[in-house]
């Protein structure tokens, strides 16, 4: 595309037939069409939050074909799980989400548990999930004011940004960080929840409640807002299935799936509470899954408030540096805010263990992206993508 | 009109007058708007330059000016050049028929509104040529939904201002001022408001803003069509882009909202006002909407502005016909 075919004084002349971009664009572009455009959205574009990279082979505004590129990100936090021992490898795993840090750390930490046969004591399990399900909120409310601004609608994301920053003061007196939080250990947790922490909790729910109400006049009724979203980009139980995904992307497509309620851990199954489902499968479905699950979430952090019994925080005997895990192999997930965060770890005995694979909810929503974005407008793609939840960390690990 | 010496001084008086109007019009929104959207989002807006941040526009265009020009590989590049400067040029005359006050006008044309809605649509030009000639597929996305957009939106607002027109027998904008009164019910807005409707949707719609922006939609297209302009080709847009916001502002408070007149002491200070409110009107719904998608935008225009304002005018036409 060298305009009108001037000769041009800053650079080389496109030669025609060659191909530009790297080895990606031009695979991709092998199945292009005649006459289609290849759009490279990323890795550093405004709507792909991170370094995600899209290719999308495009007719006008139409996007016919689009395929993610992942990788930019890539950390091996796998291989440093294989070389550390499970003590030292907990900090990474704030690190993998770093929006939702705290199922990940409930992931491998009870993955260890599951396999050493460790049973964290009471007061431990019902602040695993108060911080879990706090934490789950701003990561919600997080995703919320990125979702909008991906519409075009700049302000809400500081409205949220003030939420999400009320819970992580909240979170940083038990966690002692804001956003990477490493506060599981093996066999409970690190810091007891004092008064402030309790009374800045109870304080915050109605207080968030109000605020979602709000939220409901201001953006979720916004007549642009709905025409943007409605019956935009359907996903059904089907697609979901064949994709793996989950979390509110699945209970969108109306399957009311919660590893919370189906495989209960923690002290999930003493908490009143139903997966969000009953919303339409596009992108508005979505949206409304999601901040009912900040609803859902409030419920239970009041519950937890209200439910925290006394005693230690920390099993007898914690693991100390010499710990070793039995040999075996083992699987446990917990419900991220994205979907089932997994960790199935192998271990033969030794000090660190033997394999270490971490299920990214993000990695299965993401795959069909491609089979959801097609024949949509590249402001649909958009949303799609979007309405997907993804932190691109988690994708790559 | 012969073109004397003494028109030919005032127009070149008037266009040096403009440029600096312009400029501080640049310079005074670019601090509003990013104020108001600080408020907007609870948060206080630029305040380290100066006394409440207040030199932060003047910082801002100096950092432009003294930018390096980076343009990228294969561009085309006398449109590249050309383009900005097509934006900014045709403003300079869109500015000579508005009747600021009674005695400033820069020049009496008879077919003054005419003079401006046919040099407004030079806006577009310089978007295809800035999105084509930039060599990147999102300015070539973003100028033809600049061209689609503004062709569009064009027909209802000639229509809308039309129907004004028929209302009162002169395309002269001064002549429009002085057949309204002082309060706000002699304005034309209240013997026309759906065309005042009709004027302010397609005006926000003409000068690319959100929720119309679709030409630089950031969330699709990074910048849109001036995607690989920096510095002062950057600059120019961007002036442009304001001053063509005042100079709709202007004419919107002209045709409909009574010019120069007020309830007390008429001036030029009425028009200021009016014209300014406006802006802060187009400043406020960018900051709270999200943005269309491009064929509801589309739609939004042929199927309901562009039948509604061929109504307008018709119904006018109806009356003005009775009346007579």
């Amino acid at each position: 595309m060298s305009g009108l075919g001037f000769i041009n004084p800053f650079g080389v002349r496109e030669l025609p037939g060659t191909t530009t971009g790297d080895f990606y664009t031009a695979n991709f572009a092998q199945k292009a069409q005649p006459g289609r455009v290849i759009l490279n959205l990323g890795p550093q574009h405004p709507s792909t939050h991170g370094v995600l990279r899209i290719l999308a082979e495009m007719e006008g505004e139409y996007v016919w074909r689009a395929e993610p590129v992942l990788g930019y990100l890539h950390r091996m936090h796998e291989r440093m799980a294989e070389v550390k021992t499970p003590q030292q490898f907990l900090p990474n795993m704030g690190r993998v989400d770093y929006l939702h840090p705290l199922a990940w750390n409930w992931a491998y930490v009870g993955a260890v548990e599951k396999l050493a046969g460790l049973e964290p004591p009471e007061r431990a399990q019902w602040l695993r999930t108060l911080s879990c399900e706090l934490n789950r909120i701003s990561s919600h409310l997080l995703w919320w004011g990125a979702f909008v601004m991906d519409l075009g609608g700049v302000t809400p994301i500081l409205y949220a940004f003030e939420e999400r920053e009320k819970i992580n003061d909240i979170l940083q007196i038990i966690t002692g960080s804001r956003l990477t939080m490493s506060y599981f250990r093996l066999g409970g947790v690190c810091a007891d929840a004092d008064d402030r922490f309790l009374a800045l909790t109870r304080e915050f729910v109605p207080y968030l409640r109000e605020r979602l109400k709000m939220y409901r006049g201001l953006v979720t009724d916004n007549v642009i807002l709905r025409r943007r979203l409605e019956g935009v980009g359907p996903i059904d139980v089907d697609m979901c299935r064949r994709y793996g995904a989950t979390g509110p992307v699945l209970r969108a497509a109306g399957s009311p799936n919660d590893l919370r309620r189906d495989v209960p851990y923690g002290t999930y199954p003493q908490h009143d509470f139903w997966p969000a489902t009953g919303f339409p499968d596009d992108c508005f479905g979505r949206y409304l899954v999601r901040l009912a699950e900040i609803e859902s979430s409030l419920d239970i952090v009041e519950q937890a408030v209200r439910g925290l019994p006394p005693g230690p925080i920390m099993v007898d005997k914690p693991p100390k540096a010499n710990f070793k895990m039995p040999a075996g192999e083992t699987y446990f997930a917990v419900e991220g805010a994205r979907g089932q965060v997994g960790v199935h770890l192998v271990s033969d005995g030794g000090k660190n263990p033997y394999r270490v694979k971490l299920r990214a909810p993000g990695f299965s929503n993401l795959s069909l992206f491609a089979e959801a974005a097609q024949g949509t407008l590249l402001a649909d793609a958009v949303a799609i993508l979007g309405s997907l939840d993804l932190v691109i960390p988690e994708i790559d690990r | 009109m012969a073109l004397s010496l003494a028109v030919f001084v005032q127009i070149i008086v008037a266009v040096l007058l403009v440029i600096g109007l312009m400029v501080g019009n640049a310079v005074v929104m670019v601090y509003v708007e990013r104020k108001a959207c600080g408020f907007i989002q609870r948060r206080p807006g630029p305040f380290e330059v100066g006394p409440r941040g207040l030199l932060q526009a003047v910082c801002d265009s100096m950092k432009l000016l003294g930018k390096q020009i980076f343009v990228p590989g294969n561009i085309d590049w006398p449109l590249h050049f050309l383009a900005p400067v097509v934006a900014f040029l045709p403003v300079l005359l869109l500015y000579l028929p508005i009747p600021f006050g009674p005695y400033l006008t820069s020049l009496q044309v008879d077919d003054g509104i005419l003079l401006i809605l046919a040099f407004a649509g030079l806006g577009a030009v310089s978007n295809i040529l800035a999105g084509w000639s930039s060599n990147n597929k999102y300015g070539l996305l973003g100028a033809a939904r600049a061209v689609a957009q503004s062709v569009a939106y064009e027909i209802p607002m000639i229509m809308a201002l039309l129907a004004v027109i028929f209302m009162t027998g002169t395309m002269n904008l001064t002549t429009l001022v002085e057949g309204q009164g002082g309060w706000p019910w002699q304005w034309n807005i209240v013997r026309q408001p759906l065309a005042c409707f009709i004027y302010v949707v397609c005006l926000v719609a003409e000068t690319n803003r959100a929720p119309f922006d679709l030409p630089e939609a950031e969330s699709e297209l990074t910048a849109g069509f001036h995607t690989e302009y920096s510095g002062m080709g950057f600059a120019l847009f961007f002036l442009s882009e304001y001053a063509n916001m005042l100079l709709v502002s202007f004419v919107c408070a002209v045709f409909f909202l009574g010019g120069w007149r007020g309830p007390f002491l008429d001036g030029f200070w009425w028009t200021f006002a009016k014209a300014y409110a406006i802006m802060f009107f187009i400043v406020w719904i960018r900051w709270t909407f999200p943005r269309v998608r491009f064929d509801q935008l589309l739609n939004l225009n042929w199927k309901w502005l562009l039948p509604l304002s061929i109504l307008n005018l018709w119904l006018t036409a109806v009356v003005v016909k009775l009346a007579n």
